[in-house]
């Protein structure tokens, strides 16, 4: 995996799960590989990989079957959703909006 | 875990080696001890990846050479899980390896070479050396002497890895390895290792190790400067890549498309922690360092 953006690793690897999510490569109750496992595939420190995992276990996005492994929560799909288009609105678009602005672009080109 | 106390070392002929330097203010001559280590205390953690990172000459190798027994402390105590290196008890070198940076080529092909010696530790697997090489696609039935530096590193990194150890210490694993062999490296790190290990890595390539160590150890003149996670380090020090100047940085660095600037996170927000520039900011601000990490 490239790590580029200034984000820390631990938050890009939640990134790349959510965007899994939302394009269904990852389903609902589907096994997601182990921390060791994930680890090696993309040649990052277990210990990043479970802080990955413990995020999203706390954003009920995945969630942990004890001795067997983490899992994609049902309504994962839903969660990622609600919590990225809440990021759009608050974060996103007010920055795409102050560079129009600063461009001198008027809002209304993008009704179309 | 490996504990760490008090430790000092310097090199010697009386296990002190003594020079001279100018005494000031008695106006003459007068032998001062030089240690390269000195009143070093940290733990090493099981189950973590530790990176020891130094400018030249600091002490990584005689750090790592104390740690497995090669050397004696002449100050403080080493103890791996109630053990002390020094003692090399044959129950604890089963279960360590030291890879130093510079490997002996022998006169026999790979897999003899790990077939002789695997023997020693008492985890070695000759399934997972033949897998090992084959992932960094090195020839098991290639005799070492025909091999070049960099094969050869990969022979010794394959052999370390499938003796199973518990305490796992290089010396600058990736000098030599080819751009391949460097992520091939990372992830045999992960997938190669015991859950329950203790690995010391030292290391100038920390572009090499991006994202597989941690936590971070800085090691200064007789000094630890920092010993602290990934986690523990974007709590403390923000790292903006940003274009705009941030007025209270404790460090800056022109990089192509802005600056990496480093300073303290004061609205506990989150960022990419810069392994070259957190080595330069804890490097000008020591004391500030030693201060914000030791509370």
């Amino acid at each position: 995996m490239e790590f580029n953006s200034n984000k820390s690793i631990y938050l890009q690897i939640c990134d790349a799960i959510c965007e899994q999510i939302l394009s269904g490569r990852l389903r609902p109750d589907e096994r997601i590989p182990s921390v060791r496992e994930y680890g090696a595939e993309i040649g990052v420190n277990p210990n990043t990989i479970m802080r990955s995992y413990e995020k999203l276990t706390a954003d009920g996005i995945i969630y942990n079957k004890r001795g067997i492994g983490y899992f994609i929560s049902p309504d994962a799909k839903e969660t990622v959703l609600a919590a990225q288009r809440k990021e759009f609105m608050e974060e996103e678009l007010p920055q795409i909006l102050r560079r129009m602005k600063l461009l001198d672009i008027d809002p209304s080109v993008l009704a179309g | 875990m490996i504990t760490i106390k008090d430790l000092g070392f310097t090199y010697g002929e009386t296990g002190g080696l003594r020079s001279i330097s100018l005494n000031k203010e008695k106006g003459h001559m007068v032998p001062t001890e030089k240690f390269v280590l000195k009143n070093i205390t940290m733990n090493l953690e099981e189950g973590r990846i530790y990176g020891l990172l130094g400018e030249n000459g600091v002490g990584k190798t005689t750090l790592l050479t104390l740690l497995c027994g090669l050397k004696k402390p002449q100050m403080g105590t080493i103890s791996a899980d109630g053990r002390n290196p020094y003692d090399r008890e044959p129950s604890l070198l089963s279960e360590q390896y030291y890879l130093s940076d510079e490997v002996p080529p022998m006169n026999m092909k790979a897999v003899d070479y790990a077939k002789n010696y695997g023997k020693f530790w008492e985890g070695f697997d000759m399934d997972k050396f033949i897998e090992v090489m084959g992932v960094f696609e090195n020839d098991p039935q290639q005799k070492m002497t025909h091999m070049s530096f960099g094969q050869l590193k990969k022979t010794y990194i394959s052999f370390a890895l499938a003796c199973n150890p518990k305490y796992l210490f290089m010396d600058e694993p990736t000098n030599g390895l080819d751009i391949p062999s460097k992520a091939q490296f990372r992830k045999a790190m992960t997938k190669y290792t015991r859950e329950d290990s203790v690995i010391l890595i030292s290391t100038h390539q920390v572009r090499d190790l991006e994202n597989i160590i941690d936590p971070i150890i800085i090691l200064d003149r007789q000094d630890v400067l920092l010993n602290a996670t990934l986690e523990e380090i974007s709590e403390k020090l923000y790292f903006d890549y940003s274009s705009e100047k941030i007025e209270d940085a404790l460090y800056s660095e022109m990089i192509p498309g802005g600056n990496i600037q480093v300073s303290l996170n004061q609205n506990g927000e989150d960022s990419k922690v810069n392994i070259e520039a957190l080595f330069n900011t804890v490097h000008q601000h020591k004391e500030l360092i030693k201060g914000i990490f030791n509370k």
